[in-house]
């Protein structure tokens, strides 16, 4: 396969720029890039999602038309997307034969569909059950069938979307192995990853993309992590620094909270001290969202106690930010901010009614004062100052925002304010390395500052970049927070798969 | 030809628009009045003539204006909060009904005018207000489209309408026509300008679009209102009580559109008819929108609506375009307005 010169604008934004790109058959090529670098733009242009404003595409020596997910089917590229594209109530011989037959055919051929995917599984060493309904399978089970799904169909060329986003150390292994054997047989796959180690591990040579354009192909095997970090950033980025802190006092209790739902919470017991960082660790979807809400003062758990301070609160913001509670949520656009107000109207949007209002209107003059301190303090980046419209920032600026709204309170430069607590849902999704490093350092400080943090990520590197503690969740349940260094990674990856926690304890 | 997200919407647009909607409206309408066999531009000077051309013209469009104001004010401030209230029609029926109900009554009469005034302007209000609670009760509670509930308690109201004035409260000195009895002189609202039915709630209508600019602008229940009109789960998750926002917009809406129907029958009819509103409740829809949801903009709106309706009505008599051209003229300046909101956030490349 061959790009030569893809370029695709969205409004003012240069998604790609000119990108020339071949792919030799067997060989995986990883697209490395920070979030925003146009990596997901370029294979979505590949795979006919998008139309590239310039620039062709030939696979196997035949031109292929943009904008055309059909003609990339039918000339062997198949996809597999970040987010799942299966139907959860159907089985996984559904799930594959979907779209495969024409509407027209009164009889499905279920049979010859079974027997080849039998087949196909069997020869690239995917075990799947045909019949298991999808939504009962693991996520790295759902992955499998994602895959089979293009193989099903004949792709010669597969390409994955940050693939072990979603999986499991373990299960992460179990991919590698998987995409080794592909290649064998003579499959060509692009791999998309931010993850050094996991590219450098998997790929025969490697892209580096930065802000649309392509920087450099290097081969893997003369490749280096650190000279990789350096042309994906491309600058210097300083680390954030550990400071020492000490652990102080219980500041938050939850005991046996239980929350309905698919991605409920099932008895969950956790304490939260001043001074430490508390992390939970987890693969999507396990009931991380249903523990932050809770803590967010967003859900009322259905059983059970949380204390803050030894208070019960009731289930609304306001209590929880009156107590001191900093609520960094993971949806920064749809939670978050309201993307059609102003910056300064969203930077007091949780103490609308408190801090800043007086007889029931809104101080506008502090506001605005507060403001635009919290854009300096932060470096929140808007065109039009805090008049801005939130909804034309971009993800790290928003982010800015939000941690700085949430750890300032009402901003008062004389008091240095601490809160009490800090609940953080995935606080550098999506962010560039930048970005990254500056709310790491903005929650370590702090923590060194005494407030107590709950850091729910499903990225492994974070958590034991920053954690003093770790428990993982699994299906809503918690295991032990210990401190970090009793984990090691593989048995957090055994824990978020789900085996019993006791025997993780009885191991350390 | 594809349409693109804009970034950021510049302010000019945004005050541009609607009068290229209008501009647009114009030229679209000229095809109807070309096809009614009538000269373009004196058709539309005879349209301005009407509206504005005199002080005669003017008082008549500013009689009009009054209540496309308050109905405008009401739908602008429900769909600032995003709650889709089709129903000002019906909250004018019931809040002119309330007042007359109140006024009507013979024993009222001892008591001091500006106390019964008062009282009529409070029924009208609230009984406007507790006809959008129940739909906004319903979206808050259960998730029940406003839109399809409000839109049809129009019909409810309107019937119940007819129902008061075919029965209890029908004049017996109207010789069978359903209608209320005549509010007494004492009980109207007095005129602005002499001869002419400008009358006092007019500046009831401007004092309010004040108030309703400022409090949206100013309040922390504005800033409420429009934080749940813009993102409604990042407002809750902020600690904005959405639902309690949504009950205080809606008796917001609903008594605003209520006053309309108050001050319409305190001020021009006297008395209650089943045809005392030409829609009035359903061209605030248009006026919020060419207004941009502005309670300013509502005023400047509501002059253009009641021009075209009043200067329609001097031009047909004039030149032989029917007097539905105004009708015509005020749908199709809601779908440019709404077509020129698309643009404001997006822009057409060509490719």
């Amino acid at each position: 396969m061959r790009l030569s010169g893809i370029t695709k604008r969205f409004g003012s934004l240069l998604a790609n720029d000119g990108i020339s790109l071949d792919l030799a058959g067997a060989e995986v090529l990883a697209l490395l890039g920070e979030n925003g670098a146009g990596k997901s733009t370029l294979v979505s242009i590949l795979f006919g999602h998008y139309v590239p404003d310039a620039g062709t595409i030939e696979a196997f020596g035949a031109p292929l038309p943009p904008g055309d997910p059909a003609a990339a089917l039918a000339a062997g590229i198949g996809m597999v997307h970040q987010h799942f594209t299966l139907a959860d109530n159907m089985s996984v011989l559904d799930n594959v034969m979907l779209g495969t037959e024409p509407w027209w055919r009164l009889h499905s051929q279920r049979r010859a569909a079974r027997r080849r995917l039998m087949e196909t599984a069997g020869r690239f060493g995917l075990a799947v059950n045909p019949d298991a309904r999808v939504g009962a399978l693991s996520v790295g089970e759902r992955q499998r069938v994602e895959i089979l799904k293009a193989l099903f169909r004949d792709a010669k060329i597969l390409i994955l979307d940050e693939p072990t986003a979603v999986l499991t150390p373990q299960e992460a292994g179990g991919l590698f192995a998987t995409l080794k054997e592909l290649v064998r047989q003579g499959l060509s796959i692009i791999f998309i990853s931010h993850k050094l180690p996991e590219v450098l591990r998997v790929s025969d040579r490697i892209a580096v993309l930065r802000d649309g354009k392509l920087i450099d192909v290097r081969d893997a095997r003369h490749a280096g992590e650190a000279e990789l970090a350096h042309l994906m950033v491309g600058r210097e980025v300083a680390p954030p620094q550990v400071r020492p802190h000490a652990v102080g006092a219980l500041v938050c209790e939850l005991n046996d909270v239980a929350v309905g739902g698919a991605d409920g919470l099932a008895g969950v017991s956790l304490a939260l001290h001043a001074g430490e960082i508390t992390a939970i660790a987890g693969v999507a979807g396990n009931g991380q969202q249903a523990l932050a809400d809770v803590l967010f003062g967003v859900v009322a758990p259905d059983r059970g106690t949380v204390r803050v301070d030894g208070r019960a609160l009731p289930a609304t913001p306001r209590a929880w930010i009156g107590a001191g509670v900093a609520r960094i949520p993971e949806d920064r656009n749809a939670v978050g901010t309201i993307g059609d107000l102003p910056v300064w109207e969203n930077a007091i949007a949780e103490r609308h009614a408190g801090a800043f209002a007086r007889h029931g209107f809104v101080r506008r003059r502090a506001a605005r004062a507060y403001a635009r301190r919290l854009v300096q303090r932060f470096d929140v980046r808007a065109g039009r100052g805090v008049d801005t419209p939130a909804r034309a920032l971009s993800g790290g600026n928003l982010q800015k925002l939000i941690l700085g709204r949430a750890l300032t309170g009402d901003g008062d430069e004389k008091i240095a304010h601490v809160p009490k607590l800090i609940v953080a849902r995935q606080p550098t999704w999506g962010l560039d390395v930048g970005a990254v490093a500056f709310v790491h350092q903005q929650l370590l400080d702090a923590c060194a500052h005494g407030a107590a943090v709950l850091l729910i990520s499903e990225d492994l590197d974070e958590i034991l970049f920053l954690a003093d503690r770790i428990a993982v969740i699994h299906r809503g349940r918690l295991t032990e927070a210990r401190p970090a260094n009793a984990w090691t990674a593989s048995a957090i990856g055994l824990a978020m798969a789900g085996s019993s926690a006791t025997e993780h304890a009885d191991a350390a | 030809m594809r349409l693109e997200a804009r970034g950021q919407t510049a302010r000019g647009w945004l005050i541009a628009a609607p009068f290229a909607a209008v501009a647009v409206t114009l030229a679209i309408c000229s095809l109807f009045v070309a096809w009614a066999g009538a000269p373009l531009m004196p058709t539309y000077a005879a349209i301005f003539d009407g509206a504005f051309g005199s002080r005669f013209a003017w008082s008549e469009t500013l009689t009009r204006a009054t209540p496309l104001m308050l109905t405008g004010l009401a739908v602008a401030v429900a769909f600032r909060a995003r709650l889709y209230n089709i129903g000002a029609e019906g909250q004018l029926y019931v809040g002119a009904l309330a007042a007359v109900a109140l006024g009507g009554i013979a024993e009222v009469a001892s008591l001091p005018p500006i106390l019964v005034f008062a009282g009529m302007l409070a029924a009208a209000m609230a009984a406007g207000a507790l006809l959008l609670l129940v739909p906004a009760l319903l979206r808050t509670r259960l998730g029940v489209d406003e839109v399809v509930t409000t839109l049809l308690l129009n019909f409810v109201a309107l019937l119940f309408v007819s129902m008061m004035l075919d029965g209890p409260m029908k004049d017996p000195a109207a010789m069978g026509w359903p209608q209320s009895v005549s509010l007494p002189d004492t009980l109207q609202l007095p005129k602005l300008i002499e001869r002419t039915r400008v009358h006092a709630g007019l500046l009831i209508a401007l004092a309010l679009a004040v108030l309703l600019w400022g409090l949206l602008k100013y309040s922390t229940f504005g800033f409420a209102a429009r934080a749940v009109g813009a993102n409604p789960r990042a407002a809750a998750f902020a600690g904005v009580r959405v639902e309690r926002t949504m009950v205080i917009v809606a008796l917001l809406s609903g008594a605003l559109a209520g006053l309309a129907g108050a001050i319409e029958v305190m001020g021009r009819t006297g008395y209650v008819t089943l045809d005392m509103s030409p829609g009035y409740g359903y061209s605030g829809i248009v006026i919020a929108m060419l207004a941009g949801l502005s309670p300013l903009g509502v005023v400047l709106a509501s002059l253009f609506v009641a021009g075209i309706l009043v200067g329609a009505d001097s031009m047909s008599r004039a030149v032989a375009v029917p007097t539905y051209i105004a009708d015509v003229i005020v749908a199709v300046a809601l779908l440019s307005m709404l077509v020129a909101t698309v643009f404001a956030r997006y822009r057409l490349r060509w490719s």
